[in-house]
């Protein structure tokens, strides 16, 4: 059956003080699947997951099952870490997750760690989530004095250890390359791929790495089974399950919503959303997936929220580099948008888009781990050039500048924080081009 | 390797939180976020002696230890005052008016973003994480959510009642 705005796969808990602390999850039914699943064979519950259609919630939105699959066959030692580093601008439901819910990630992180084969796993926490820390370090150990942690685990004799490391202030982290190597006790710099994590990761034994969100609706799907959650999904999709978005921005009621996929950007923001904050104005721009989204227009708002829909739907207009030229993905592939980390913000009419930009373009080049040149240099001069653009000192061909600044940063680093600021760079650019250009003459003419 | 030397010591609770979390991998050096935490917490900042003691405590060489440290924002050289003020002005903060609220706490605390004053230490934070609840602050475990410039007296009057070092949770 198709997800409606009552179902709550995972947020179910939520505003439930008591439910952080063991007995009362129990009492509601929790670390009932994790005794189940371990009765399972882990191929019966990979298999479940694949059916599920589950994607990653961290921000690509690659289906778990067959990450899963990457793990070579026969691996001795292997690892399942929590990405729990979230901090992509607009986001805010990992942190509402672990505060909620410690539990539910732990239940779901004991199922995935013996479907993979994990015995020694962590889950790496932003280092400013000190609230989260605390909560999550009181439900690990917890469970460990109920015997569902450790080297008997619900006295089945199977291991799984869990520690929670926490960060330390760092985006790039966030990258599961640059999170290993942060975990190793590293700078958090990203490594080349491949090989992959789950061929190579962590203590270059094969790791899975899997968002907070993503574990959390494991329980779900071994409960209920992979073709339930995937009917979840838009009929005949690849997306299984709801989605939590975060709406932020210049709506009236923001927060953090468990929503069907199959919601548009325009029922959302007037149906769950209340409409806009301020009698009299309109909305501008919606970013669709976190600040390293482009954005979509006033007019692209009747495309759902769904991964797919965001990628291909054709009311999107593609991403231009210089006008009329498209952005090239690789093999002639559009950019349009993605879903991202579900970070939604809404902008209204009254806002100054090229402000909006620079303060986007001023994170990418304060969060550049300096490793790659293209990145460390181009997202600096990106918010040199928006900054001048934004406080009256644009000058005549800046909008140009800004989109060659961005191409050639896009494709030619190690990780995706190039695309980060160079695709919403591109994006506002072509939706916004006059902005940008009034900027450029009025500067010029100053 | 050299032993490096320095003149200061961890706390014995200190030292037994890094000797259990060593239990917890395969190797010492998995532990130097942890106990970067631990030291500024015991020593205020990282001085070069604090990371030092890092180095000898894991059998790590001190440029590794400087290197780690000097790369996360979380870690400061100097010491700062015991509230740290994490005004997020990002784009959803932005929106609603985050640049007015981190100017508006400028001129209560008489300090500028990246100063310090005796009970605060104010800092101009990337996305915490709060963007349904923007304007937000985060202070150690607390945070402050759909802040307005008229709450400023009020949050600071608490705090320095209710002081929130982030040390609280090293």
């Amino acid at each position: 059956m198709p997800a409606d705005l009552d179902t709550k796969v995972i947020t179910a808990r939520f505003g439930n003080e008591a439910a952080k602390q063991i007995a009362e999850y129990e009492k509601l039914g929790g670390y009932q699947v994790a005794r189940k699943a371990l009765g399972m064979k882990p191929e019966d519950i990979h298999a479940e997951v694949k059916a599920s259609n589950l994607r990653g919630r961290g921000g690509a939105g690659f289906p778990t099952g067959i990450k899963w699959g990457f793990v070579p066959k026969g691996a001795e030692v292997v690892h399942l870490v929590c990405n729990a580093d979230e901090s992509e601008p607009g986001t805010c439901k990992d942190r509402e997750l672990l505060y909620w819910d410690p539990h539910l990630l732990i239940e779901g992180m004991i199922i995935a760690a013996y479907t993979i084969g994990a015995e020694e796993n962590y889950i790496y926490i932003r280092g400013e989530m000190m609230r989260e820390v605390q909560v999550l370090r009181a439900a690990v150990d917890e469970a460990y004095e109920r015997g569902y942690l450790g080297d008997n685990i619900f006295g089945t004799g199977k291991r799984c250890n869990l520690t929670v490391h926490r960060g330390a202030g760092a985006y790039i982290c966030g990258e599961e390359t640059a999170l290993l190597n942060s975990l190793e006790g590293l700078r958090g710099q990203p490594r080349l791929k491949p090989p992959f994590p789950a061929v190579k990761g962590l203590f270059s034994d094969p790791t899975i790495v899997n968002n907070v969100e993503t574990l959390m609706n494991i329980p779900a799907i071994v409960d209920k089974g992979g073709e339930w959650y995937a009917k979840l999904g838009p009929e005949g999709g690849r997306s299984g399950g709801t989605r939590i978005v975060c709406v932020s921005g210049h709506v009236k009621k923001p927060g953090v919503y468990e929503l069907p996929m199959t919601i548009t950007f325009r029922q959302l923001i007037d149906d769950i959303c209340g409409g806009m904050w301020r009698e009299g104005t309109e909305v501008k721009a919606v970013i669709p997936g976190g600040s390293s989204m482009p954005p979509l227009t006033a007019d692209e708002l009747d495309v759902p929220i769904e991964f797919d829909a965001l990628m291909t739907d054709e009311r999107i207009r593609p991403v231009e580099v210089l006008r009329g030229e498209k952005f090239d993905m690789g093999g002639g592939r559009e950019l349009r948008t993605m879903a991202g980390s579900g970070g939604i913000v809404v902008i209204d009419d009254q806002t100054d888009i090229v402000k909006v930009c620079w303060r986007i373009m001023k994170f990418y080049a304060h969060e550049s781990c300096g490793q790659c040149t293209p990145c460390r240099e181009g997202t600096g001069w990106l918010e040199k050039v928006c900054k001048r653009l934004a406080h009256g000192g644009g000058k005549a061909g800046d909008a140009d500048l800004l989109a060659t600044i961005a191409h050639g940063i896009a494709g030619n680093t190690i990780c995706p924080l190039g695309e980060a600021a160079a695709w919403p760079m591109l994006g506002f650019l072509t939706k916004f081009r006059d902005e940008f250009e009034a900027k450029c003459a009025s500067g010029a003419a100053a | 390797m050299p032993v490096e030397s320095t003149s200061l010591q961890f706390s014995p609770q200190a030292r037994q939180k890094i000797d259990a979390l060593c239990e917890r991998y395969p190797s010492k050096q998995p532990v130097v976020l942890a106990a970067l935490h631990l030291a500024q917490k015991e020593f205020g900042a990282l001085s070069d002696d604090a990371m030092r003691l890092v180095a000898r405590t894991l059998e790590l060489p001190y440029p590794h230890v400087f290197g780690v440290a000097t790369f996360y924002t979380m870690f400061r050289r100097e010491p700062a005052g015991d509230n740290v003020l994490r005004v997020c002005t990002n784009v959803s903060c932005m929106l609603r008016g985050a640049y007015d609220v981190l100017e508006g706490l400028e001129q209560r605390l008489g300090i500028k973003v990246g100063g310090s004053n005796d009970k605060f230490h104010l800092v101009e934070e990337e996305c915490i994480a709060a963007c349904a609840n923007a304007p937000a602050i985060l202070c150690g475990t607390k945070y402050f959510l759909d802040v307005g410039v008229d709450q400023l007296d009020e949050i600071i009057e608490y705090l320095q009642q209710n002081p929130h070092p982030e040390s609280e949770v090293a």
